[in-house]
């Protein structure tokens, strides 16, 4: 038989961060702590399901007038409505007025992927595939692999995390802006910004803003965290409402998977904002032309629980409480790390630890403290440093802390 | 001013189209020969009973809704290879294949093109029968693929034009990508007899092609889940490792869920992991991994004997309504007194019906009897029901004779 025409198909390495689960599930030692991927855990280091999720899927297996029909190429109207909606709020000016428009998606990345190539194909000129596309450093590491995949052929980065400070590089964030050439694409996280759980202030984000419209740049919002990072869903969505207030259109790619806890039901929204409904209207037409060649239509279930929840506002309010339920228990987990390190005396400065905000933290720990923290105290966590809080409960927090401090004092 | 001034207005789907005249039209007499989906008798969507007790079972055991790996439900991708190349299958028991979930045949599809696009570096050609699915083209072009045809569907007969077909193929370039609808051709309804099967698989052999098959209506078609897969399994046998792509949105009546796979057949199991890994890469920047529900459900059936002794009785009940109707249209334009030749109609199977008729006649059809279907004059078997098929067959007579 003649040689196999994928003879030559390299292996490819695994993708990191679940490699990390699997190392983690491999591991026999009693004291092992999972703080690499980003879902959240109960304080009993469970999954969960939110409860409210839990009664729409009764009342939808229960309703017999539902069946498995395909839904439209770009979603569920219902789920689409109400996600922008949950976007740029109640009294969004931008929605009364028309022109907003949602794409159903696969989760986050489905709704960044679809975006991508959209801007790819009508923005900028017409397959304009040099249109350079900015995302910080460091940050969530598929960005990437989403505008490259797009056909994007200039990926670079903007300053966004200061190692030595521990916060946000504000000076070099916007300088990179400047220099930017006129019409690059900006990924912005809408909050909670992964891996860092470092967001810009209100008054930075006018800052970032102003530059921004100068520059003529383009805005794609990243937002994955929406209620989960503060819990409350006004103030997460605060900077891509701030934006649409100074007159910006953008995209926003929502997800669902966290702040619904809907992982694998790949509940998404790409929420479009232009300048009138006219345009928005012929950006959805071809939106859809690029939703048939990669996936035809969305998938139904996880869309009709999202918008079930966020029609009713009982349920709504329940949600709501849900949502509150996990951006509390972080809260803890941080001020409780905190307090730990602080009191052990381990070398350095932990404000930062409450100071971000959202699932992770970017603890400062180099990759060398990393393997000691991973080999011989059976913790994961990220090769930058980056730990997600939901890993830690009440039960675990001291023996983290303890080799956090040991990790810092022993390795350098 | 805006960045989207110059964006055009997205051309109408003419499927779409063809519903929305449909949902417009007033007359109580009205038929949707459109829609790609089934029906029952009463022109209801249908939810296997095998499909809701699966969901009952899932509801019941209250689990979590973490992640699925970037590949799927391995318990799904494995049952879906195995129904695919048959449980005695040497490529499936030996474990030379890779089989990831897939976001239904589109998105299964999709995966498959965009990893031709990456890695067979060989040719840059997409062979499509002629007609084919309307959606085949942009997928194989948005993956950065170049689309040509070969002769399939002879209008004049009304059915395979098996010479054209085997002298285009006979001219493929060596290792050139040739598309084949595994069963059930769509939009034609036309599928290969085994013997033509036969021939063709090995002048492909002899081509070196690299062949991708499109299997989305296996079960659907005959009846028979084997019988469906015969030429997908026939061409792994004579040595042709295949590609293919699976959805269950028609047999299992699971459409908005999404549930499909892509495979890839390989020279041995090492080299599936490493294809495996490469597939993965290309996922995760599209969706990161794939939803759960459809493939849960499909899984369940799969695995599971009761329900899937139930899934091959219900997926029969569907081919046999299906096939019901094709026979009655025909009897019934007999009854009418039609003189033309419309065996085409029995001889052509699954979900479609290329009937012949022309434009024109297709535009009386819906302004005179309201009876909706697209231009080519392609209609929906499962459109028709024991209720309407003899005002189908009169309508036709009128617009015909």
């Amino acid at each position: 038989m003649a040689s196999s025409i994928f003879a030559a198909v390299p292996r490819a390495p695994p993708v990191a961060v679940f490699k990390l689960t699997a190392d983690f599930r491999e591991d026999g030692d009693a004291r092992k702590v999972n703080l690499g991927v980003g879902a959240y855990r109960t304080d009993e280091g469970q999954p969960w399901v939110l409860p409210v999720v839990r009664k729409v899927e009764r009342l939808i297996a229960d309703d017999s007038g539902l069946n498995h029909e395909y839904l439209p190429i770009l979603g569920l109207p219902d789920f689409r409505a109400h996600a922008s909606r949950i976007a740029l709020g109640d009294d969004s000016a931008a929605i009364a007025e028309s022109r907003v428009g949602g794409v159903q998606s696969l989760g986050g990345t489905g709704a960044l992927r679809i975006g991508a190539e959209f801007l790819r194909r009508w923005y900028n000129g017409n397959n304009n595939t040099t249109t350079p596309v900015y995302v910080s450093t460091p940050t969530w590491e598929n960005h990437n692999s989403v505008f490259l995949d797009a056909g994007f052929k200039d990926i670079r980065s903007y300053h966004y995390w200061d190692a030595a400070k521990r916060g946000l590089d504000l000076p070099g964030l916007l300088d990179d802006m400047e220099k930017a050439p006129e019409f690059s694409i900006f990924i912005l996280h809408a909050c909670a910004h992964n891996p860092t759980g470092t967001d810009p202030t209100p008054d930075q984000w006018k800052q970032i803003a102003a530059v921004m419209k100068r520059r003529s740049l383009f805005p794609f919002f990243d937002s994955a965290y929406q209620g989960f990072a503060s819990g409350s869903l006004d103030k997460d969505a605060w900077a891509v409402r701030y934006f649409v207030s100074e007159g910006f259109e953008l995209f926003c790619a929502q997800s669902f998977s966290k702040n619904f806890g809907l992982y694998n039901e790949r509940v998404g929204n790409l929420t479009v904002v232009g300048k009138d409904a006219d345009n928005v209207q012929r950006v959805l037409s071809q939106m859809e032309k690029i939703v048939r060649t990669t996936w035809s239509n969305p998938p139904s279930q996880g869309a009709r629980i999202v918008a079930t929840t966020l029609g009713s506002p009982q349920l709504f309010a329940e949600w709501k409480d849900n949502v509150k339920t996990m951006a509390d228990r972080v809260l803890l987990m941080r001020s409780e790390l905190r307090s730990r390190l602080e009191s052990l005396g381990t070398p350095g400065t932990w404000n930062h630890i409450t100071d971000q905000i959202g699932m992770f933290s970017f603890t400062g720990l180099n990759p060398k403290q990393v393997e000691y923290m991973i080999k011989e105290k059976h913790i994961y966590l990220m090769a930058s440093g980056r730990i997600n809080m939901c890993g830690l409960t009440t039960k675990n927090l001291d023996y983290v802390a303890k080799s956090i401090h040991e990790a810092v004092t022993k390795i350098q | 001013s805006s960045w989207w001034s110059h964006v055009e207005m997205g051309p109408p789907d003419p499927i779409l189209g063809v519903t929305e005249a449909f949902k417009r039209d007033t007359n109580s007499k009205k038929m949707n020969l459109g829609v790609g989906a089934y029906r029952d008798d009463n022109g209801k969507p249908y939810v296997l009973n095998c499909v809701r007790k699966a969901e009952a079972m899932i509801a019941s055991k209250k689990m979590d809704k973490e992640y699925l790996p970037i590949a799927g439900l391995a318990d799904f991708t494995r049952a879906s290879a195995e129904l695919a190349l048959g449980e005695n299958s040497e490529a499936f028991k030996s474990g030379r294949y890779v089989t990831v979930q897939g976001i239904s045949g589109t998105g299964s599809l999709r995966i498959g093109a965009n990893f031709l696009q990456r890695f067979f570096k060989a040719s840059r050609d997409v062979y499509l029968p002629k007609p084919s699915w309307g959606n085949h083209t942009p997928i194989f072009r948005d993956a950065g693929l170049q689309l040509q045809a070969y002769r399939y569907y002879d209008p004049k007969t009304c059915s395979l034009d098996f010479t054209g077909a085997m002298e285009d193929i006979s001219k493929i370039p060596e290792k050139s990508i040739i598309l084949l609808h595994a069963c059930a051709h769509n939009p034609t309804g036309v599928d290969p007899r085994q013997e033509q099967w036969k021939e063709m698989a090995s002048v492909v052999k002899k081509r070196n092609l690299l062949v991708y098959f499109d299997m989305a209506y296996q079960g659907f078609a005959s009846g028979d889940i084997n019988r469906d897969a015969w030429a997908v399994r026939h061409f792994i046998e004579q040595g042709i490792n295949i590609v293919l792509s699976q959805s269950y949105a028609k047999n299992m009546g699971l459409y908005g869920e999404r549930a499909g796979a892509f495979t890839v057949i390989c020279s041995d199991a090492e080299e599936a992991k490493r294809v495996e890994s490469q597939l993965k890469i290309l996922i995760r920047p599209m969706y990161s991994n794939p939803p759960l529900n459809g493939a849960r459900i499909a899984s369940l059936i799969l695995n599971t004997p009761e329900l899937r002794k139930e899934w091959l009785v219900e997926v029969k009940g569907m081919a046999d309504r299906i096939i019901g109707m094709r026979s009655q249209l025909v009897s019934n334009l007999k009854k009418e007194g039609s003189s033309h030749n419309w065996q085409h109609i029995t001889d052509q199977i699954g979900m479609f019906c290329f009937t012949g008729l022309k434009p024109e006649q297709v535009e009386r059809l819906t302004k005179e009897f309201s009876i909706y279907m697209t231009k080519d004059g392609r209609i929906s078997v499962a459109g028709v029901a024991s209720g309407n098929v003899g005002y189908l067959a009169h309508a036709i007579h009128q617009v015909t004779k």
